[in-house]
């Protein structure tokens, strides 16, 4: 392996630090009689992710370069879906960069698989939660990553319409974050809001999660993860040479620093004093909207970048509470399809390039049109579909007693005294 | 209502690639991709109208 490939597989496995900390934090902003469960659907999760990878998901991904299914419109080749073969067949894990790209998006297909966990706590079922995740890994995330990482049609923007350099996402703000995020909207708008969330006069109750120190420390763990993430992706996918890695990282620490910064100062001046799960979520939203831009932006562009973000989490996961009464424990939408959202719009407006062609955020403006009136709408549709076939949500008993004991069996906290009702009066 | 609003965002998507494929220059395109994003816009309103209950979403 050359050294390169060297730092890029070191960055790589920084990666699975990143799903780590998300099971943290889905799992500290969730109750407490639903933590054993939580940890273990992150686990079941990242695993049948891998395993639905393994078996399709390749298969329609495939790599920029590779075989492709491609379809003629008015003179320009459209490459819809890659065509290797089933199992990874003849596909050599040898170091080569196409390898690499095998082992980076089997762990980013489980980072964007778990990231709907967070808006399905405490009701979402596990058998259900990992039949959604195989439908996610084997289907909707490998094709649109195919569009945009693997030379698809979003890529080729720049090449067949000389729209800038076609759609760039270095670390996966649209493929990873946004996808996820946007299963998570479906998935929540199906099963529906946790007992006791809404009176009757639709006035939210405040259900807060049951551990603020995991949520805090599982900031620092993502943001190592998405240091491997940014940095492996933009060396693999958009040909940044290693010396990059150091602006990348500087990028996505700013971004991070700044969007937890924003969170502080909108919920102190919002509520007297700073919200820890709001603040961890501007976080996060700082790290998921680095994702796009970490490789072409200047650092104060960064600052920026993270700004808004942390802004846009904060005020966004009220507004989904209330008035439209979506019930996201997690705040996973926010963080993860508004801050994606953003992150990629952002490429357009601050990335400048050596040579630059114009029409790089109209490139990025269609990734979002496709992301809003393809994914939303695909990854909607199976959901919807499974439900019907195998409920997502836990019976009433399952949500009284907890997830943890109706589901598992015993409880994350077997010595903990537990308030079992005090959320759910009605 | 719920199937209205998965149809706009399904045709905003088609307004932006029709937009890609036919036209020409990138005020066309630009107004016609903004067109499109603002009907998938409509249609996740309509979604979101759908799936909330008329008490407030409680069990």
């Amino acid at each position: 392996m050359t050294p390169a490939a060297l730092l890029c597989l070191f960055f790589i496995l920084l990666a699975p630090l990143a799903p780590a900390g998300l099971a943290l934090m889905n799992t500290g902003l969730g109750r407490s009689r639903s933590a054993a469960h939580a940890m273990l659907a992150s686990l079941c999760v990242m695993a049948v992710a891998a395993i639905a990878y393994f078996f399709c998901g390749f298969a329609w991904q495939g790599f920029a370069g590779g075989a492709a299914h491609s379809l003629p419109v008015a003179g320009k080749e459209w490459n819809w879906s890659a065509a290797e073969p089933l199992f990874m067949r003849g596909r050599p894990l040898d170091g080569s960069p196409a390898s690499l790209v095998v082992l980076l998006q089997m762990l980013s297909a489980g980072l964007a698989a778990l990231i709907p966990l967070g808006s399905g706590a405490d009701r979402w079922r596990l058998g259900a939660s990992c039949a959604s995740a195989a439908l996610l890994a084997g289907l909707t995330y490998p094709l649109f990553a195919h569009w945009v990482w693997g030379g698809g049609w979003l890529a080729q923007l720049g090449a067949n319409y000389g729209l800038g350099r076609g759609f760039l996402d270095a670390g996966g703000a649209s493929c990873i974050q946004v996808v996820g995020g946007l299963t998570a909207l479906s998935v929540t708008l199906i099963i529906g809001p946790r007992r006791g969330k809404y009176a009757m006069n639709g006035i939210p109750a405040a259900i807060p999660g049951h551990d603020a120190v995991i949520v805090l420390f599982s900031c620092f763990l993502m943001l190592l993860g998405w240091l491997g993430l940014n940095a492996a992706g933009a060396m693999l996918f958009t040909g940044a040479e290693a010396g990059r890695a150091v602006l990348i990282a500087v990028n996505t620490t700013l971004s991070a620093a700044a969007g937890a910064l924003a969170a502080v100062a909108i919920t102190g001046a919002r509520f007297g004093r700073p919200d820890a799960s709001l603040c961890a979520n501007g976080w996060v939203g700082g790290l998921v909207a680095s994702s796009a831009a970490c490789a072409f932006v200047t650092p104060a562009a960064a600052v920026a970048i993270g700004s808004v973000a942390g802004a846009l989490v904060t005020i966004t996961v009220a507004y989904i509470e209330w008035p439209l009464s979506i019930d996201d424990p997690g705040g996973a939408i926010s963080v993860h399809a508004v801050g994606g959202l953003w992150g990629v719009l952002a490429l357009g407006i601050f990335a400048r390039f050596p040579n630059s062609v114009s029409g790089q955020w109209l490139a990025q403006l269609i990734g979002i049109a496709t992301l809003i009136g393809f994914v939303l709408p695909l990854t909607y549709s199976l959901n919807w579909l499974l439900n019907r076939l195998y409920a997502l949500r836990v019976a009433p008993e399952g949500e009284r007693q907890g997830m943890d004991l109706y589901e598992l069996g015993a409880g994350a906290y077997p010595e903990f005294v537990t308030h079992n009702e005090e959320f759910t009066q009605l | 209502m719920k199937l209205l609003g998965l149809l706009l965002l399904a045709a905003g998507w088609a307004i932006t690639l029709a937009a890609v494929v036919l036209l020409k220059t990138t005020l066309e395109r630009s107004a016609f991709v903004l067109a499109g994003i603002g009907v998938e816009l409509l249609g996740l309103t309509l979604v979101v109208r759908a799936h909330q209950s008329p008490k407030g979403g409680s069990e």
